[in-house]
């Protein structure tokens, strides 16, 4: 036995080194090429200060969006006082009032609660069906044909043409069965964004399911008898949350775009109702004198969207371990 | 290839149909009656028989097969007849009426009953290749913009890569894959229109090109429209291009490209150029399809009266037919354009195989 352990003293390059650092969380890692990438974190710090204040917003600006107040009708923004001190504008409405007095802020605050209810339940809604048919077709060798057969009519079927018309004709048998309009809008827009949105993340997770199915780890588990259920979800589903998380950034702006694009065209939400995109069609006719409310929902929507885009980049670079440590 | 091209063109048949029938019962479940806009005094059985002549009556399988029927080979037979009658090309050709039949009574040709709008009571087809031209023009010509500016700077970015104008760039596409069509057409709107007062705000599809004055008008009301399409084309390719040139850019070929002595331009503008090209001209050619649905909403922002917004108004005035047809449209686009992208890279690219 001693001549063995000198012999491998002699061939130094064959002795355990200590590791020079103790091992790191893999989400550690993750976090720190995340904080690297500067859109990413300003992406991400944006969309949080946004969710944060349409969700505290009716909190702190107690005005009723709905509220008509002919008298005050069509305040400028509070900036427009810089260069015109005449103007009507002040701070009871910092952003001004609409054409029937209605405070601008409130409604963007309002506003802002739906368009990202929508685009959270959507993701939320799409990234479950995606994953369950990328699962479903990945794991299960008889279901892979006819599903993925699904996925590329699914691909092919012509989006916005195909929602405008769901919204347009399913909006009053909705609006009767969930005894109120916005709430039956509220589903058809989601389940309809969810439902033209989830090909993607179901063709990634296909392939990367069907790549981890034949490594070792899983022939393990399945060896020491673990049902399906239990590897898809113990084993396979921590696996490709990297790629869901991705689609799921993607899949939010979309559906965030989708439902102000709705809106835009007259399909969406009811009249009275504020969403982005409503506020913003609204204020088309009026853009010539009244520009601001055009562009200040414009730039609500296209940030948040930007915001999304680069987190979902960050996210991207983060989450690949290849990158990683570069 | 040409086995591949003819298994694919028949397996979109069956695609076409699934998607042609998924159309057909949407619109089957939707309320909604054509006879809502009649008088209340016009009788009820009157108004069944109305709704009788509309086709409406019959058994769903039917009123599918019957539009079947009309949109595959009625419609292709109109337009040989067209063609044969009164087109420039094949005037000449003896006069074909396939689409006529023979009324039993006074013994005259007549034409079989077309796919007809419950709007206008005219032939669908014939509104919509009334309306292409507009679409056509502004969509192609914007996509064309889109691509001509993408590429250079996608090559570009990608050669001086981490440079300020590689920053610069990423950041500007970043911006213009997420500004929405809708916010962009009021804001130039807003800018060019109504402060500047450079460019006519509303595009009037009736203006006629006759000389170099009515061309100038033209060019300055396409241009905010072209643009605003244009943006969305050029954010999205410049992306793809920048990172199929990195791709290459690593290769080894480049390196001993570079060491046999050729000149830097001959190496980025042809050796990685031509193969940067493979993955970005199949990307053109799958975005084709949605540059026509983001048309829908530019379209009705600066009113161009195109197929988008025939689309619209078909919708708002419960005219079924006519969306019907639209929408199944849009659907034989995008699979034609994604067989185009299919057969495109498995020419190009020789290590493609797909047999």
């Amino acid at each position: 036995m001693t001549d063995q352990a000198s012999e491998v003293e002699v061939f130094g390059a064959l002795k355990d080194k200590e590791p020079s650092k103790p091992p790191r969380n893999q989400w550690r890692d993750v976090w720190d090429q995340f904080r690297k990438h500067k859109g990413a974190v300003w992406g991400g710090g944006f969309l949080l200060f946004i969710t944060l204040g349409v969700l505290l917003g009716p909190y702190l600006w107690q005005l009723e969006p709905t509220k008509l107040d002919i008298r005050n009708k069509n305040w400028r923004p509070i900036y427009t006082l810089l260069w015109e001190s005449g103007a009507k504008a002040g701070w009871a409405h910092p952003f001004g009032t609409d054409q029937l007095g209605r405070d601008i802020l409130a409604q963007m605050i309002y506003g802002g609660r739906v368009s990202m209810a929508v685009g959270w339940s959507a993701m939320i809604l799409s990234l479950v069906i995606g994953t369950a048919v990328g699962v479903a077709a990945g794991y299960f060798k008889r279901a892979d044909f006819i599903l993925m057969r699904l996925t590329d009519l699914f691909l092919s079927l012509p989006i916005l043409p195909l929602v405008l018309l769901a919204v347009t004709l399913f909006r009053q048998p909705l609006t009767q069965a969930f005894g109120s309009p916005e709430a039956g809008m509220f589903v058809l827009i989601v389940s309809v964004i969810a439902l033209t949105s989830w090909m993607q993340t179901a063709r990634i997770v296909r392939g990367d399911i069907l790549a981890l199915k034949e490594r070792e780890f899983i022939l393990a588990a399945r060896s020491i008898g673990s049902t399906p259920r239990h590897i898809i979800f113990r084993h396979l589903l921590p696996n490709v949350i990297s790629p869901i998380m991705v689609s799921a950034t993607l899949g939010l702006a979309t559906a965030i775009i989708t439902e102000s694009a709705l809106s835009f065209l007259g399909v969406g939400f009811p009249s009275d109702f504020p969403t982005w995109g409503k506020l913003l069609a609204d204020a088309v006719q009026r853009m010539r004198e009244y520009p601001e409310r055009v562009i200040l929902p414009g730039i609500l929507i296209s940030i948040t969207v930007l915001s999304v885009n680069y987190l979902g980049d960050g996210l991207r670079d983060a989450l690949d371990p290849r990158i990683r440590g570069r | 290839m040409l086995n591949f091209t003819i298994r694919r063109l028949f397996l979109s048949i069956p695609t076409l149909l699934f998607i042609s029938l998924v159309i057909f019962m949407l619109l089957q479940l939707a309320p909604g009656d054509p006879m809502a806009q009649v008088p209340l005094t016009v009788p009820p059985e009157v108004k069944q028989k109305m709704r009788e002549a509309l086709g409406l009556g019959a058994p769903v399988h039917v009123q599918y097969i019957k539009w079947l029927y009309q949109f595959f080979v009625l419609e292709p037979m109109v337009f040989i007849d067209y063609l044969t009658a009164k087109s420039f090309l094949f005037g000449w050709l003896p006069d074909t009426h396939l689409s006529m039949t023979v009324d039993a009574i006074t013994g005259e040709l007549e034409q079989k009953q077309r796919v007809i709008s419950w709007q206008t009571r005219s032939p669908v087809m014939d509104i919509v290749i009334q309306r292409m031209p507009q679409t056509l023009w502004v969509v192609g010509l914007s996509y064309v913009v889109g691509i001509l500016i993408a590429i250079p700077i996608g090559i570009y970015s990608a050669y001086r890569h981490y440079s300020l104008f590689d920053q610069a760039g990423t950041f500007v596409t970043m911006v213009g894959f997420s500004i929405p069509p809708f916010f962009t057409g009021p804001l130039l709107i807003v800018v060019f229109s109504v402060t500047l007062g450079w460019l006519p705000s509303i595009y009037d599809t009736t203006h006629v090109v006759t000389d170099w004055e009515s061309f100038k008008i033209q060019f300055l009301q396409m241009i905010m429209p072209v643009m605003v399409l244009a943006l969305q084309t050029t954010a999205q390719i410049s992306r793809y291009m920048r990172s199929a040139m990195l791709d290459n850019l690593n290769q080894d070929y480049v390196r001993t490209a570079r060491a046999k002595g050729l000149s830097e331009s001959v190496v980025v503008m042809v050796h990685v150029l031509r193969n940067s090209m493979i993955p970005v001209v199949t990307i053109i050619a799958l975005g084709m399809p949605a540059i026509f649905g983001g048309a829908i909403i530019t379209e009705n922002v600066f009113k161009v009266n195109g197929i988008g917004q025939l689309l619209l108004t078909a919708l708002f005035a419960n005219d079924l037919p006519m969306v019907m047809t639209l929408t199944f449209i849009f659907a034989i686009l995008i699979v034609l354009f994604n067989l185009i992208a299919d057969i495109l890279y498995g020419v190009l690219d020789p290590r493609i195989r797909y047999d």
